[in-house]
């Protein structure tokens, strides 16, 4: 199945991503064969099978819930783009004076 | 510098327990072999000199210790691997100059065990690729032929390994990116059963799929790798609670392969793509097991020609919800003067990931998204239920199966650019990840002057059993420890 320009919109919204036309239409040219090729799927008979989403066998392990500190506030933001030394900085997002 | 380098972990330990070389000297040696190839190969992102050898010292003073199975011992890591103090960016621009302040639980097991970490190796972008061509910084050459791809995604961990550069390396493998650059360097590599290893610190990819597993020139080594990795790590709440187990032990390995009975996949072996003397190789391989005294048994796994389409949809979307964590705000790549917030994510975004790693972010958004949700993801997760059911099947009725890995030769570089292409190569490799099940990449001779691969599959915690059939065969064949004359 194809996926129309605006579908290709969509996707890209939905996935903060912003490429550029000539991109974009090169994108939909290479999805559109691969969502073609998954189609392959619909020929297997999966009426009544339970979808597996994770293949641990075993039940995962419980441990208490106890505070620990791992990192400090310093560490964590050491990689930060911008930040004032106690929080990340971003755009400012609420309008206001 | 001292031609140890070229041999095993075990031959290497026996030289530094009997002073014959201090950790010193053979930190030295590895990094001159890194000088004097590095150029050509690109295995690495980064290596630390100063580091490497200011901890050899360290381990000098303190004298040998047995209770370290890797004293010593030069080491290199995948990129998509967090380690304390050394960049780690998975090969991609969004985290470029990205230093962890924590080491990935595999990472300090090495250390742990007295291993020497050299660097970080080259890798696809996020583990997105299966020839390196996909690193956001370079390309890695295949050893035997630098004309050609060593493979990917962890394709610098195989070239260094090959190479002589390090010992062993780690790297991870999603749907074959162990197996598959071990197999078209000529390695031995494993990837464990989902949950034998813990995953905290492993740039996540595909976190139903992906884990931590070694590269190394030996079955023995490769062995030895997975003892000091494996084990329950309460920050991984899929990593198994079972005990760990000593891998390593030579008491394990057979002479011969009697009572042992090996499921041949017709699926596998009717496929179209194989290329003959690939095919050759394969059947010379099994003839010998048989002379070995295993028993070879046909089997068949219906669902295997589906396993291309299940992994891709279920890979896509994991990743597509694991990478929305890359958004400009913590970490990594910000894009300059953004209007507002939107602007912000969408810019950085798009500035900072590849192109097959969009490809693949959007795949994933398609498959997840309203409307498209059973018809493919849900529809996926069914069909690797039948894949998982199909390898019971057949390994109700055998020890282990055994399989090609890749159905070429290390191919040259650039020659494949379709991506649907290239994710047809990787149909021998992707099923395995989607049951969850171990599997070995061992070497088992030369095509076409390139090295060809063969894997052991088993059952889920059963590695003690394929490492062992490994060892039987490659040393059989004389492969073992067969490394690239660069």
């Amino acid at each position: 199945m194809a996926i129309s320009a605006s579908e290709l919109n969509h996707l890209c919204h939905l996935a903060k991503l912003s490429p550029d036309e000539a991109t974009k239409e090169k994108l939909n040219k290479q999805l559109g064969g691969i969502v073609n090729y998954m189609d392959k799927l619909a020929e297997v008979n999966t009426d009544g099978i339970e979808p597996l989403y994770s293949p641990v066998i075993h039940t995962s392990a419980v441990r208490e819930d106890i505070a620990k500190v791992r990192q400090t506030a310093e560490s964590i933001l050491a990689n930060a783009p911008e930040t004032d030394g106690k929080y990340f900085i971003v755009p400012r997002i609420v309008e206001g004076k | 510098m001292s031609d140890l380098i070229f041999q095993s972990i075990a031959s290497a330990t026996k030289a530094l327990k009997n002073k014959e070389i201090s950790a010193t000297e053979l930190t030295a040696a590895s990094l001159a072999r890194i000088d004097a190839t590095e150029d050509a190969l690109g295995a690495f992102l980064s290596v630390y000199p100063e580091d490497a050898l200011k901890r050899a010292a360290e381990l000098d003073a303190q004298g040998f210790d047995p209770s370290k199975p890797l004293w010593g011992i030069p080491i290199s890591v995948k990129d998509a691997l967090a380690t304390k103090n050394m960049t780690t960016s998975a090969a991609s621009k969004i985290i470029e100059n990205f230093i962890p302040p924590y080491s990935a639980y595999v990472v300090e097991q090495l250390e742990a065990a007295g291993a020497i970490i050299l660097g970080k190796n080259n890798m696809d972008e996020f583990a997105m690729g299966s020839t390196c061509e996909n690193s956001a910084y370079k390309s890695t050459q295949n050893p035997w032929n630098l004309k050609c791809v060593p493979g990917g995604s962890s394709g610098g961990s195989a070239a260094a390994v090959a190479a002589c550069q390090s010992f062993a390396s780690l790297g991870s493998d999603t749907g074959g990116s162990i197996r598959q650059p071990a197999s078209l360097c000529g390695l031995v590599g494993l990837k464990p059963t989902y949950g034998r290893v813990s995953r905290y610190g492993l740039l996540a990819y595909a976190s139903s799929l992906d884990q931590v597993g070694p590269f190394a020139r030996t079955v023995e080594d490769c062995a030895l790798m997975l003892s000091v990795i494996a084990g329950h790590d309460e920050r991984d709440s899929t990593s198994s609670p079972r005990a760990n187990e000593i891998f390593h032990d030579a008491s394990n390995w057979k002479k011969d392969l009697k009572g042992v009975t090996l499921g041949l996949p017709k699926e596998f072996f009717e496929n179209q793509s194989m290329n003959p003397e690939v095919a050759k190789v394969c059947q010379n391989t099994i003839d010998e097991a048989q002379k070995l005294g295993a028993t070879i048994k046909s089997v068949s796994m219906p669902h295997l020609p589906y396993s291309i389409a299940a992994y891709y949809i279920i890979a896509s979307a994991e990743a597509s919800s694991n990478l929305a964590r890359y958004d400009g705000v913590r970490y990594g790549h910000r894009s300059a003067q953004p209007k507002n917030l939107e602007e912000l994510y969408n810019s950085s975004r798009t500035e900072g990931f590849g192109e097959e790693v969009q490809r693949r972010i959007l795949l994933g958004t398609y498959v997840l998204s309203a409307g498209y949700y059973d018809a493919y993801y849900r529809k996926a997760a069914q069909v690797r239920r039948l894949i998982r059911e199909d390898y019971e099947n057949a390994l109700k009725e055998c020890d282990a199966l055994i399989a090609p890995v890749s159905p070429i030769v290390a191919w040259n570089k650039g020659s494949v650019t379709d991506p649907l292409q290239m994710y047809q190569m990787d149909i021998f490799t992707l099923s395995l990840n989607l049951a969850g099940l171990p599997g070995l990449a061992i070497p088992v001779g030369m095509a076409e002057n390139m090295p060809v691969g063969m894997q052991i599959l088993g059952s889920a915690f059963e590695e003690s059993k394929i490492l062992s059939i490994g060892q039987c065969i490659t040393e059989h064949l004389g492969t073992n420890g067969q490394y690239a004359k660069l």
